[in-house]
C-alpha cells in the first residue's frame, strides 16, 4: 500500500470520528454524564471565608 | 480529607508572574513601536529593532501567556478534580524552570542567539530545558486528573490537556536541529518542509497554546464569575473537537503564493474557513454563558473583561478565515493588517481573558474575595480597551493602504509606488499604534499597583480539598 493511501485512510477516520462523537454528543445517552459535568465548577465554594487571610490595619478597602 | 489543602502557592507564584512579564513584555513591545516611527532609539545592537521584537513576542506569549496558563490550569484541575496537585516538588520545577527559560531568553536574544525561527527563536540548550519542564507539567496535570476524586473530567481540563499534549509535540518536531556550537544550531529539516513544518509549528502555537489553554481558562473562569454552569455543554464537547480535528491542518495558510505546493496552499486555506464554525461555537457558548444574568456586565468589571475578551475572539476568528482566503491573503499578506489581527487576538482575546482571570485569581490566592479596588478594575478596563481599538484600527488601515500602494501599477506595467513611500505614508498609523501599547501596558500598571495594595499585608491561603457533593463523587 502507497503512504499516500494510508494518509488518505487516516483523514477519512478522522472525519468518521469526528461524526461519531457529534452523534455520540446529541444523543440522549450522553445528557445526564454533561449535566453533571456542567456543575463540577459549582461543587463547592471557592471564595474564602472573610477572617481566612490576615486583614490590613485598614480593613478591605473595595471601592 | 479536611487538613489536606489545595497548592495554592504554585498557582500564586505564576499569577503574580503573569503581571510582572506582562508589564516586561508589553514595555518591549512598546519600544520596538517606538522604534519604527523613531529609528534613532535603534541605540545599540542589543537594543536593535530585529533582536527586540522576538523578545517582545516570546516575553508576551510564553512569559506573560504561559505563565497565566500554568496559574489558572494549576488552579481549575485541582477545583474541578477536588484532590491536591499531583506530585508538588514536579509542580515547583515547573515554575523555577520556566522562570528561568524565560532569563535565558532575555538574555541569550538580545545577544543575537537565534535559530531565526518565529516564535521558535530559542537556541537548542534552552529548547531541551523547555522540553524537562513541559514533560514535568504533563505529569503534574495529567497525574492530577488520574487522582481525580469525581467522576467527569470537567471540559476545561480537556482544553489545558489538549493544549499541553499538542505544545509538547510541536516543539519536539519543530525543534529538531543539529547543534554546531553552544548558542548556534540548524533546522534539522531543509527548504519548502523546513518552512512547512515551521508553520505547521506556528499555526497551531497559536491554536493551541494561544487558543485551546485560553478556551479552557474561558469554561472555567467565565462560569465562576457569571455564577452560572456553561450554556451548553454538549455544544463545549463538539466545539472541543472540532477544533482539535480542525486546527492541525490550517498552517499553510502562513504561506500562500510561495514554493509551497499550490495544493497544500488550498487545504490550508479551506481548513481555516472550515475553523470558523468551532471558533465561533465557543464564542457563542461562552457569551450565551451570561444570558438571563446580562445585568452582571454592568457592576462586574471581572466580567466585563472576559466577555469582551470573547468578542474579540468572535472578531479575530472571522478575521482570521476571511485573510486565508487566498486572494484577500493577496493584499494583506506582508502587510501591518496582520500585525493587527495578531494583536486583536493577543491583546482582545488572551490578555483580556488572562487579565479577568486574575483578577478573579489574585485575591482567592490571599484569603480575600476580592481585589483592593473595583473601581481600578474597571478603569483597568476602559484604558485596555481603547488601547486595543486604537491599535487594531490604525493597523487595518496602515495594512490595507501598503498592500494597495505594494500592488498599483502604471498603465505601462511600472509600479507607481516605491516600497520607501508604502513606508513614508504609514509613519502617522505606527504613532497611533505606540499611543494604543502605552495605554494597554498602562492599564497593567494598574493592575500592577492593584495587586499589589490587595497582597500587602496578607498572608498566603491555601483552601482546604473538600470532598465532591452528591452526584459528583
Amino acid at each position: 500500500m502507497d503512504i499516500n493511501d494510508a494518509r488518505t485512510v487516516v483523514t477519512v477516520l478522522g472525519f468518521v470520528c469526528f461524526i461519531g462523537i457529534s452523534l455520540w454528543a446529541f444523543s440522549g445517552r450522553a445528557r445526564k454524564g454533561f449535566d453533571e459535568a456542567a456543575l463540577l465548577p459549582f461543587s463547592e465554594d471557592d471564595l474564602p471565608a472573610p477572617d481566612a487571610g490576615r486583614q490590613t490595619k485598614e480593613g478591605n478597602k473595595n471601592g | 480529607m479536611q487538613s489536606q489543602t489545595y497548592n495554592y502557592k504554585v498557582v500564586r507564584q505564576f499569577a503574580i508572574m503573569t503581571v510582572v512579564w506582562g508589564i516586561v513584555g508589553m514595555l518591549v513591545g512598546v519600544i520596538v513601536a517606538a522604534q519604527l516611527v523613531w529609528p534613532e532609539l535603534n541605540v545599540a545592537e542589543w537594543l536593535h529593532f530585529g533582536r527586540l521584537r522576538p523578545l517582545h513576542t516570546n516575553a508576551v506569549i510564553f512569559a506573560f501567556g504561559g505563565c497565566a496558563l500554568f496559574a489558572t490550569s494549576y488552579y481549575c484541575v485541582q477545583r474541578t478534580c477536588h484532590t491536591r496537585l499531583f506530585a508538588p516538588g514536579l509542580a515547583a520545577f515547573t515554575f523555577w524552570g520556566w522562570q528561568l527559560i524565560i532569563v535565558l531568553a532575555a538574555i541569550t536574544l538580545p545577544l543575537g542567539w537565534t535559530s531565526g525561527k518565529e516564535y521558535a527563536e530559542l537556541e537548542w540548550p534552552i529548547d531541551i530545558l523547555i522540553t524537562l519542564v513541559w514533560v514535568s507539567y504533563a505529569i503534574v496535570f495529567f497525574g492530577t486528573i488520574g487522582t481525580r476524586k469525581t467522576t467527569h473530567i470537567y471540559v476545561a481540563n480537556w482544553f489545558y490537556g489538549a493544549f499541553i499534549l499538542t505544545v509538547a509535540l510541536l516543539h519536539l518536531v519543530n525543534s529538531a536541529e543539529v547543534p554546531v556550537s553552544l548558542g548556534k544550531s540548524y533546522s534539522a529539516y531543509a527548504g519548502v518542509q523546513d518552512a512547512m513544518i515551521q508553520w505547521w509549528y506556528g499555526h497551531n502555537a497559536v491554536g493551541f497554546f494561544l487558543t485551546a489553554g485560553f478556551l479552557g481558562m474561558m469554561y472555567y473562569f467565565v462560569p465562576k464569575q457569571a455564577g452560572r454552569p456553561v450554556y451548553s455543554y454538549r455544544l463545549s464537547v463538539v466545539h472541543f473537537w472540532a477544533l482539535i480535528f480542525t486546527y492541525m491542518w490550517a498552517g499553510p495558510h502562513h504561506l500562500h503564493y510561495t514554493a509551497l505546493p499550490d495544493w497544500t496552499q488550498s487545504i490550508g486555506m479551506v481548513f481555516s474557513l472550515i475553523l470558523l464554525a468551532p471558533s465561533w461555537g465557543g464564542m457563542i457558548n461562552g457569551i450565551m454563558t451570561l444570558s438571563g444574568a446580562w445585568h452582571k456586565l454592568r457592576t462586574d468589571p471581572i466580567l466585563k473583561f472576559l466577555i469582551t475578551s470573547l468578542s474579540f475572539y468572535g472578531m479575530s476568528t472571522f478575521e482570521g478565515p476571511m485573510m486565508s482566503i487566498k486572494t484577500v491573503n493577496a493584499l494583506s499578506h506582508y502587510t501591518d493588517w496582520t500585525v493587527g489581527h495578531v494583536h486583536s487576538g493577543a491583546l482582545g482575546w488572551v490578555a483580556m481573558v488572562s487579565i479577568g482571570a486574575m483578577y478573579y485569581l489574585i485575591p482567592r490566592m490571599y484569603g480575600k474575595t476580592e481585589m483592593y479596588s473595583t473601581k481600578l478594575i474597571t478603569t483597568h478596563f476602559w484604558i485596555a480597551t481603547i488601547g486595543i481599538v486604537l491599535y487594531i484600527a490604525s493597523m487595518w488601515i496602515s495594512g490595507v493602504m501598503q498592500g494597495l500602494m505594494w500592488r498599483a501599477t502604471n498603465p505601462d506595467g511600472t509600479l507607481t509606488y516605491s516600497f520607501v513611500e508604502s513606508v513614508k505614508a504609514s509613519y502617522p498609523f505606527w504613532a497611533i499604534r505606540v499611543l494604543g501599547g502605552v495605554l494597554f501596558l498602562t492599564g497593567m500598571l494598574i493592575m500592577f499597583y492593584n495587586m499589589i495594595k490587595t497582597i500587602a499585608g496578607q498572608k498566603a491561603y491555601e483552601a482546604p480539598v473538600l470532598a465532591p457533593a452528591g452526584a459528583h463523587a
